[in-house]
């Protein structure tokens, strides 16, 4: 029964956040056709190689990055952002008051995240999909769908870890937030390889969860790389996941016994 | 055969000497920064000065009492429903519910309250059955269950079900607030924190709220604590009446009691006497912020 009630209380965030993504319906349009317009730029950037062949590899190359990097990008910021966004609509005294686990308020939040990114990546792949002429014959696609799942938790550590800058500080924790969410971006290859990093960058890149996962996606559409050819990035990011969920819940929890002391766990700043 | 209300009222006399809540010697402080105090002497972080919100406060609340709490604004009011809330830490001093200490049973405490604030706080965009289908889930309720007796009390405060499926954004604040009392005593708590809960109410709205606790306190098991700023709806709905100022509860009584201690007939005579504030200047106060 306990579970049951851990269960359904997990829920209760994945349902109240769908039924705001509804009811925001134009906010998501705009989100949506902003992703497609920039997966569609980045991956024009591709035609400008002469080569037939490495053109549509190159354009096939940048649009990885890009679908894949709007699916992290969502996940980091509706994990990140939770926090933000209940203090904005005036819930979160009510949300931090009722008597669930914070694991499972996290986890709810996370699963919405997840389900959220996976829905908005499948419209813009349509969307760029249709306006590219892809190749997709060699593409080991349960593969690429696996290095996702595999690096959901990595990300979602990340985004825990990032959701206590709002936690902290009301006022400038939410654009913080997009700081950590910039140096990933620097240093994970999303556009470029890693290589082209200058050398004292090269470490961060190797300590990203989306270094790891960007190689696996590509090993596994351009190149069609079977699932166990993938497995020496997996394993990375199952580590990185592994040490970085705890890390999230552990940095979480402190900073609300934090919160709870100084008196910042309230709804206006 | 004995009815609810007389059930209600034997149990009360037996639960008379039950202590639902117990605040002994509870201090909250916070630090609010010097306005331009920061330097390339303190690094550019400022400096700090304690304010004592709550300043070794002790009560004890009996199980099923109606307890006003009464103060100008920033007496320490919030601080105490907040610490009560299970929001806040006590800086020193011990708060326990129903035995239970917030701090160390956090999980059970949460399990006993619930609380309406001044501010309605709800997702705005959502419908209230939206809202209370999400409370629901989150109190471990079973949501059919849950939106049957929000429905009902809904429906006994006036509004309809058809307002139910409303946007909450597009309900006046009274309908908003009839919603924030409803999804709380959905989960039948047995301590209710009333955070101003008639503030900028519409008169008959303030009414229907006020008519619709004193109907809680006849047939639930609860304890209530309520802040307010109307002195007639605290000598109406409160058994005691705790007058707090800068953090310390400067009077406690019953409105009777207060009275006969000042020799009046006036709560705002009561209330000018143990603050120094006059009930006019609160309110002006509180309309300014």
């Amino acid at each position: 029964m306990k579970i049951q009630n851990e269960l359904n209380a997990m829920y209760a965030f994945v349902e109240r956040s769908f039924d705001l993504v509804r009811r925001y319906i134009t906010w998501e349009i705009v989100f949506v056709f902003y992703n497609i317009v920039n997966a569609l730029t980045i991956g024009l950037i591709g035609t400008t190689i002469k080569n037939q062949e490495q053109r549509a590899e190159m354009i096939l190359y940048l649009v990885i990055g890009a679908l894949f990097w709007g699916f992290m990008s969502v996940i980091f910021e509706e994990v990140s952002n939770s926090i933000t966004w209940e203090r904005w609509e005036g819930t979160i005294e009510y949300t931090f008051m009722a008597p669930i686990r914070r694991i499972t308020h996290l986890t709810g939040m996370c699963l919405f995240a997840i389900l959220y990114g996976l829905a908005r990546t499948a419209i813009v792949l349509v969307a760029v999909a249709s306006f590219f002429d892809f190749s997709l014959q060699k593409a080991n696609l349960i593969g690429a769908l696996l290095v996702l799942a595999v690096a959901s938790p990595a990300f979602i550590g990340l985004g825990l870890i990032a959701a206590v800058l709002p936690l902290l500080s009301p006022e400038r924790g939410a654009q913080a937030t997009h700081i950590i969410q910039g140096i990933i971006l620097l240093v994970s290859g999303v556009y470029y390889d890693v290589s082209v990093l200058p050398a004292w960058l090269q470490p961060l890149a190797y300590l990203s969860p989306g270094t790891y996962a960007l190689q696996a996606v590509r090993k596994a559409i351009l190149d069609g790389a079977a699932i166990t050819s993938l497995w020496p990035d997996l394993l990375a990011l199952i580590g990185i996941g592994m040490i970085l969920i705890p890390l999230g819940l552990f940095v979480f929890s402190t900073a609300e016994k934090y919160a709870m002391r100084t008196g910042k766990l309230k709804r206006n700043g | 055969m004995l009815t609810v209300n007389e059930e209600k009222k034997t149990e009360n006399h037996s639960s008379a000497s039950q202590v639902a809540v117990e605040c002994r010697d509870v201090c909250k402080s916070f630090y609010e920064e010097i306005k331009d105090s920061r330097s390339w002497k303190n690094l550019f972080l400022g400096k700090k000065r304690e304010v004592k919100a709550v300043h070794q406060i002790s009560f004890q609340i009996r199980r099923n009492e109606v307890f006003g709490l009464l103060g100008p604004n920033g007496s320490g009011k919030s601080t105490l429903i907040r610490l009560l809330s299970t929001l806040l830490f006590p800086d020193r001093g011990q708060l326990t519910i129903f035995g239970h200490d917030v701090v160390r049973d956090q999980r059970q405490v949460r399990r006993f309250i619930n609380r309406v604030s001044v501010e309605a706080s709800f997702f705005k965009k959502l419908s209230a059955i939206e809202n209370l289908r999400y409370a629901a889930r989150i109190y471990g309720l079973n949501t059919s269950e849950g939106e049957r007796k929000a429905l009902s009390i809904l429906r006994r405060l006036g509004m309809n079900e058809d307002k139910a499926q409303t946007s909450l954004e597009n309900l006046s604040r009274g309908m908003q607030q009839k919603v924030a009392i409803a999804r709380a005593l959905m989960t039948s708590p047995t301590l209710l924190l009333l955070d101003e809960p008639t503030t900028g109410l519409d008169p008959k709205s303030k009414r229907d709220v006020q008519e619709y606790v004193e109907e809680v306190m006849e047939t639930h098991d609860a304890t209530i604590i309520l802040t307010t700023h109307d002195m007639d709806e605290a000598e109406r709905l409160c058994d005691r009446i705790a007058i707090i100022d800068h953090g310390k509860i400067v009077a406690m009584d019953t409105a009777e009691g207060l009275k006969k201690q000042i020799g009046t007939a006036s709560m705002e005579e009561v209330f000018f006497r143990f603050t120094g504030k006059s009930w006019e200047d609160v309110l002006a106060d509180e309309n300014t912020e």
